[in-house]
């Protein structure tokens, strides 16, 4: 079988899509003829045609706001923000019109179109070019929000996004985007065609939206984590020798509950991870979500880690990012309380 | 799907969609000669004090002083005196120079990230000289010709680049993203077009305050497209703002050619017509030009005559930043092709000219600024390169978010000396 990086399971999910359904049209900065700054759409142009992948002027505002008017005709706008930090000017129509408009139109106009950005950090993309926005999107009804951490997921994943009848918000680690990063700066990552989750086959598959995927079972600890930090969590419950549950959500919203639930009811912990600053993040939802439907079976109190509440600095990245050592001192809270 | 159009329109002609394509793509050979470039000295000059009308016909061609052959002709020669022009040369030769140098260290791996400006070195060399020393600026990335120019020093710059321990803004920043409130250069922000406005609501509050200073602020071509452009221009008009709003049109935005901000369909100055401001254009590789247009701009600010939309007509000669290789979208070469030629070569030639300067000086004038450059990179990477940064003064990192430190980000602070300990195996500050 094919072994695919992210960006290349991403860009063979576009030939799907695209192939497929000739009403999804792609667009975004530099996405035309260049195939956008990470490669996601590469080839993409010349395959389809300029009619149905194109650049896009630098207005975040306008890619949403025309990608609500495609919506409304009955296209598939599949759209690009080129970083996650740079979604804000498309916030409003995101938030205001995109979110909802199945709902205040009783399902006359329905918003079918996924827009996708990298985000997350640890690529010294200092305090613009790093931020997690998810739970500024989780906060939102109407939307589904979706953070593949395999080339595998990223592909199907990003195909049920485009095939499903909501709009999806679609963020990309790019930190993993080349190969999974376990949160040792001081080490390098190894490529993705060393891993298994790198065999992506070619044509059609989904992986369904609002599955969660158990990535390592065990019996001890219940890890909750996405994107980048699955990856992160993984490394850290193996280098630690503790026998927990490594729960990929893939999905934030609509979450994955049953799978979470019976997980921290067999575990009794559950330690729940995100790379975005703490305060008001996803972490907090699940922590919550936890507490509310497990609090008879846990052991100890949930545990969060997270990043600092503080921007993404540039030189301080190593410390900012919840790596190792902060995953160590979580585990080895929630085990021992 | 989609609906199929209604049968009773089935004779209807089929609608398509226009996508702008630059006439070059990597491998054709580019010809600039559809590029319209009026005779320098052409343009009328305006009084400033004129009703923004009149500069209408000025968004559609340019303003240009410098004729092939060096020599300043038409209203707008500033006639200035030579020891200015020199100073303007010596910065852009040192801007070019320092630009070189940084470029190679991001190479070096020194640090994560660098953005030259090679060939629009005028605009913001040219504008500093037309501005008073405390006008404020709200610049893109590209204007570090600015902090050159007021005689921010270099070493504090490139120690900004490395986040070293003399960068003053502590390591928070991407390299380039200066801000130094002394020499009237706000904060550069990654997120494109927010400081059009914010140049604006500066210029607005001197107004508001009876004060003399005026603002100015810069925008690429392809941020133009964002709605902070707009904003920016609603309000200069509907207040009278004192500000000079810039538009760099250097023919790129990464890979997106100035077409897909709309310059097939008119000139980036033209769109100061439309919110009834005055609006030139201006050949931005003629350091004589630029001068003269941004000295216009200020005097009519200053005399409470209200904004001007400059569009500075240029060319990226380099990649985007450091992280682009051009050639993937646009022929090897096209920069020695532009008609407008080099910012540098052509003040010199001028200075030649006139008398004022020879080739043996310029080769002094260089090897000075290489001189100057590479003891301001040994004086900045004394105090250290990026990859040595961030495990010292990790407790910097939560100072700033607020006034004061509130208990949360203690708390952090505390658990992040934690892990530093850990990691570094000894105490961390
Ligand atoms: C709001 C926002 N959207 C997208 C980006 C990504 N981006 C950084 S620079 C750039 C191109 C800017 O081109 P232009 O305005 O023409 O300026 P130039 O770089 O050519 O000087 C883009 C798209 C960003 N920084 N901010």
């Amino acid at each position: 079988m094919p072994t695919r990086n992210m960006i290349e399971a991403i860009n063979d999910a576009h030939k799907v899509v695209m192939a497929a359904d000739p009403d999804v049209v792609v667009f975004g900065e530099d996405v035309g003829y260049f195939g956008g700054v990470f490669r996601a759409t590469a080839g993409l142009q010349a395959e389809f045609g300029k009619q149905r992948c194109f650049d896009a002027p630098i207005s975040e505002g306008g890619i949403v706001g025309a990608a609500v008017g495609m919506a409304a005709y009955g296209l598939k706008p599949l759209i690009e923000i080129q970083f996650a930090d740079y979604i804000y000017p498309g916030y409003d129509q995101i938030v205001s019109e995109v979110a909802r408009m199945r709902y205040r139109t009783a399902g006359e106009w329905t918003m079918p179109m996924v827009i996708r950005s990298p985000y997350g950090g640890g690529i010294f993309g200092g305090q613009t070019h790093s931020q997690s926005p998810e739970a500024l999107f989780t906060h939102v009804a109407g939307l589904k929000v979706v953070i593949p951490s395999t080339p595998y997921d990223a592909k199907g994943l990003l195909i049920a996004a485009v095939e499903d009848p909501d709009p999806v918000v679609f963020f990309e680690p790019k930190r993993i985007y080349n190969g999974p990063f376990d949160g040792h700066h001081d080490r390098p990552v190894k490529p993705w065609s060393k891993h298994p989750d790198s065999e992506v086959p070619d044509g059609h598959y989904t992986v369904p939206l609002g599955k969660a995927r158990i990535v390592r079972e065990g019996q001890d600890l219940t890890v909750l984590a996405y994107g980048t930090m699955v990856h992160v969590a993984l490394a850290a419950v193996e280098e630690n020798g503790i026998d927990a549950e490594v729960i990929d959500l893939r999905t934030l919203l609509p979450l994955d509950m049953a799978t979470i639930e019976e997980s921290v009811k067999k575990t009794g912990r559950c330690l729940v991870v995100q790379e975005a600053t703490k305060t008001s993040g996803f972490a907090a939802e699940l922590a919550t979500l936890v507490q509310e439907r497990c609090f008879y079976h846990l052991e100890a109190p949930v545990g969060r880690v997270a990043g600092w509440d503080t921007p993404y600095p540039h030189a301080y990245e190593w410390i900012y990012f919840p790596g190792p050592i902060r995953m160590k001192q979580a585990l080895e809270k929630v085990m021992a309380d | 799907m989609s609906e199929a159009p209604p049968t009773d329109r089935r004779n209807a002609p089929a609608l398509s969609l226009h996508v702008p394509e630059p006439d070059y793509r990597p491998g054709d050979t580019p010809d600039f000669s559809k590029v319209v470039v009026p005779a320098a000295g052409a343009a009328p000059r305006p009084d400033t004090g004129a009703p923004a009308r009149e500069t209408f016909p000025l968004t559609d061609t340019l303003v240009r002083v410098l004729d092939d052959q060096g020599r300043p002709v038409g209203p707008w020669d500033p006639r200035l005196d030579p020891d200015t022009l020199r100073k303007m040369l010596k910065d852009m030769v040192t801007v070019r120079v320092f630009d070189d140098r940084m470029y190679r260290a991001q190479r070096q791996g020194k640090t994560s990230f660098y953005m030259k400006c090679t060939g629009e070195e005028a605009i913001a060399v040219a504008a500093a000289a037309a501005l008073a020393s405390d006008d404020m600026c709200f610049p893109t990335y590209r204007q570090q010709g600015l902090l050159v120019a007021r005689g921010y020093p270099l070493t504090d710059m490139m120690c900004q680049i490395y986040s070293n321990a003399g960068d003053k803004l502590h390591g928070r920043q991407l390299p380039i993203m200066y801000s130094d409130k002394p020499h009237g250069f706000f904060s550069i922000s990654g997120n494109l077009g927010t400081q059009y406005p914010q140049a604006v609501g500066w210029a607005m509050a001197s107004a508001i305050k009876g004060d003399s200073r005026i603002a100015m602020g810069w925008i690429g071509d392809g941020a133009t497209a964002e709605g902070d452009f707009h904003s920016a221009l609603t309000f200069a008009a509907v207040y009278t703002a004192p500000v000079i709003l810039a538009v760099v049109n250097n023919q790129w935005a990464i890979s997106s050619f100035s077409g897909i901000a709309g310059a097939e369909k008119a000139t980036f100055a033209n769109r100061a017509v439309g919110y009834g401001i005055a609006g030139l254009r201006v050949d931005g590789n003629d350091a004589l030009a630029v001068y003269a247009a941004t000295r216009w701009a200020a005097e009519r600010a200053r005399a409470n005559h209200g904004p001007t939309l400059i569009e500075y007509f240029t060319y990226r000669a380099e990649g985007h930043s450091t992280s682009d290789d051009p050639t993937g979208y646009r022929p090897a070469g096209e920069a020695q092709q532009w008609p407008l030629g080099d910012p540098i070569e052509r003040l010199k030639a001028h200075l030649i000219g006139a008398g004022e300067w020879d080739e043996e000086r310029h080769a002094d004038l260089v090897k000075t600024a290489d001189a100057e450059v590479r003891a301001a990179q040994k004086q900045a990477e004394a105090q250290g390169i990026l990859p040595d940064q961030g495990f010292d003064r990790i407790g910097s990192m939560f100072e700033d978010v607020y006034a004061d430190t509130p208990w949360h980000l203690a708390e952090q602070r505390d658990a992040a000396l934690g892990e530093a300990r850990i990691y570094l195996g000894r105490d961390a500050s």
